[in-house]
């Protein structure tokens, strides 16, 4: 392993906090691997290893695990991973079409990231947002009822450095390597920051008030 | 008009903070924890089955029953898991039910715990929603400030350690086995069953997995009574569930409902499908249940109703489509994400979602022959109730009912050499519809 000692040493506190966490220290792996790439930007052979060894597994057995799941990282990952859901619902809705303005726009592909290392684009599979389609995920923040021009100027503005806050979630998006830290367990303080709950998801809420019915029947 | 909408779950999210724990508390949240830890914990799962609750994760299972599962305490530990990894396609309820009302999860997981005799329970949360995860986090953190967690839980006796997991992004791992896999730190994989997870689930131990929504029920079920619960919904669907509406609607979102509700009484409320547009086909349930048209805007949307009409309640994921959609479309992009979110293990759905995928993109880009289409059905039957769980199903179920419906239009596709749609028509936004590049649906 190539960590420094100061950065091996975070990685090994953080490690036992998560480890606590569970009766049976393998249950820690998938946090750990977010962990590993809150440190290293994608789970590195170095992390492979931190991980195989504070686990007592293989490489082999952690390298198993990790390639299963699309969210670990084979290879440094953009600073902000953005992906537009292609999924029925949303590429019906337009998503079709963002994911190729956007795509070209940006000038990559599918898993793939510009030179300058700021964008990560990916076509997502569903995220739970249809009540807001066509949806966007910038490291996994909700950008709610998108269009090719609002996707377009997020992904300017994000690699302009400017702050830029998800339609649902906190003030603005983090870094991946901030958002995998969020991942892993680790509190970043700002589970209070707020853009609104959304129309979609109070909109049952307006038409029982609209219609006069009283919460709940209770 | 005859059935009223019934917030309850959702009854706080337009609240200030509304993921408090203050919020929360004032609007009567954690008075049925208090109330269900002076109360035997049998007595709690009789309730909860008398309720007639059923699981609001998908497949409709008595949520007492499964809790009466558990063999006989040998002292030993015995877990809950909550599966909150919402990933069926169409499927947005659990996410913002977290994200506004963390609370009522932790307090469903504290009293579901008491009940089945659990003192460590986990929360496994799908990885792509970061702002999920921290309030989840905080919910939880406050409640042990609160004491609503912790040691002796308000001088019960009582112990109980709630754990929020992440996910990495596997559609596979909400059937409740590969959850339980990846939350051992494996590849998610289905189990074989038996042995259940209430035998044999989480470390090989006694285990309840139950939906976000199931769960978060709980509490008002104990806290208004079996009989106000069962007084909502059908005779053998009790209860209010939340009904997500998307797609070609005026205005879509969250409608928490009494089960029976109709398709044609939610649009009423949600301004009817889009200006100027008519209803072509839907989903009651998420892609995995075969699809309704215009015929079924007035089926009860309980599960015996949706059954006897072909479908499946589900999760009450009602993906609205207009007549501007193409069906093929539509199917071929849910059929894909069936072969990227197989786990691989069984050969009939890991092959069969392969072949289904080249079968259907060759048919909608109108390179396909007559025979292409009894294909789909054969290969659909090669894979039907052949795997160890449901997800190779899933993948049948569009196919085969858009087929049974829509016939003509996998056929036009092969006599016209291409889609008869213009998909620009269907966007919500205005573009000139100029060919998509080959190389973007790679």
């Amino acid at each position: 392993m190539t960590y420094d000692e100061t950065t091996l040493a975070q990685l090994t506190e953080d490690a036992a906090a998560i480890i606590a966490r569970y009766p049976v220290k393998r249950s820690a792996l998938l946090p750990m691997l977010h962990l590993v790439q809150s440190v290293d930007g994608f789970v590195s052979p170095d992390g492979i290893q931190f991980c195989a060894d504070q686990l007592e597994l293989t490489a082999a057995e952690v390298s198993a695990v990790a390639t299963f799941y699309t969210q670990y990282k084979r290879r440094p990952n953009g600073e902000y991973q953005v992906g537009v859901c292609t999924n029925t619902l949303c590429a019906v809705m337009g998503g079709d079409r963002i994911w190729d303005e956007l795509s070209e726009h940006v000038g990559v592909g599918h898993d793939e990231t510009t030179e300058d290392g700021a964008i990560t684009l990916e076509r997502l599979e569903c995220n739970a947002a249809c009540d807001n389609a066509p949806v966007m995920m910038v490291n996994w923040e909700f950008f709610d009822n998108q269009t090719p021009e609002s996707a377009k100027q997020v992904v300017d503005d994000l690699r302009a450095g400017k702050d830029v806050a998800p339609t649902r979630g906190p003030a603005k998006v983090c870094t991946f390597k901030q958002v995998s830290r969020v991942l892993a367990g680790f509190d970043d303080g700002r589970a209070d920051e707020d853009q609104g709950a959304g129309d979609a998801a109070l909109a049952g809420l307006e038409a029982a008030k609209g219609q006069g019915w009283t919460e709940g029947a209770k | 008009m005859t059935t009223t909408l019934t917030p309850v779950l959702t009854a706080t999210w337009g609240s200030d903070r509304s993921w408090s724990l203050d919020t929360y508390t004032e609007a009567g949240g954690y008075a049925p924890l208090k109330k269900a830890l002076g109360m035997a914990p049998g007595d709690l799962i009789q309730a909860v089955k008398d309720s007639g609750l059923r699981g609001r994760g998908g497949a409709g299972f008595p949520t007492g029953m499964k809790w009466g599962f558990l063999p006989p305490d040998d002292g030993k530990p015995r877990y809950l898991v909550v599966n909150a990894d919402e990933s069926e396609p169409g499927t947005c309820k659990d996410i913002p039910t977290m994200l506004q009302a963390p609370h009522a999860l932790v307090e469903g997981v504290a009293i579901t715990s008491f009940a089945i005799g659990c003192n460590h329970a986990f929360i496994y949360i799908r990885g792509e929603v970061a702002h999920v995860h921290r309030r989840m986090q905080q919910a939880v953190r406050e409640a042990y400030e609160a004491g609503h967690l912790g040691k002796n839980i308000h001088g019960s006796g009582f112990d109980l350690d709630v754990t929020v997991h992440s996910g990495a992004g596997a559609y596979i791992c909400g059937e409740e086995t590969a959850l339980l896999d990846s939350l051992e730190g494996r590849r998610g994989q289905p189990r074989l069953k038996p042995p259940f997870p209430a035998v044999a689930g989480l470390y090989a131990r006694p285990t309840v997995v139950n939906n976000v929504e199931s769960v978060a029920s709980v509490p008002s079920i104990i806290g208004n009574g079996v009989e106000w619960f069962t007084a909502m919904g059908t005779e053998r669907s009790k209860g209010m569930g939340i009904f997500s509406l998307s797609g070609h609607v005026t205005r879509p979102g969250q409608y928490e409902a009494p089960l029976g509700i109709t398709l044609r009484e939610l649009l009423e409320l949600a301004g009817g499908i889009r200006e100027g547009h008519e209803l072509k086909f839907w989903t009651p349930g998420g892609s995995s249940t075969p699809i309704f048209t215009q015929e079924h805007l007035d089926t009860p949307l309980d599960y015996e109703s949706v059954g006897a009409a072909g479908s499946m309640l589900g999760t009450r994921a009602l993906q609205i489509f207009d007549e501007t959609t193409c069906v093929v479309r539509a199917v071929t992009r849910w059929t894909e994400f069936y072969k990227h979110e197989s786990c691989g293990k069984c050969t009939p759905c890991r092959e069969g979602t392969f072949w289904l995928t080249q079968i259907l993109k060759r048919l909608e880009a109108g390179r396909g022959t007559e025979a292409d289409i009894q294909q789909l059905l054969d290969t659909c039957d090669s894979i039907l109730g052949r795997s160890f769980c449901a997800l190779g199903d899933g993948a049948t179920s569009s196919i085969n009912s858009s087929i049974k419906l829509f016939r003509e239009e996998y056929e036009a596709h092969v006599t016209q050499g291409g889609c008869p749609f213009d998909h620009a028509a269907s966007a919500l936004f205005e573009y000139s519809d100029t060919p998509a590049t080959e190389e973007a649906h790679a």
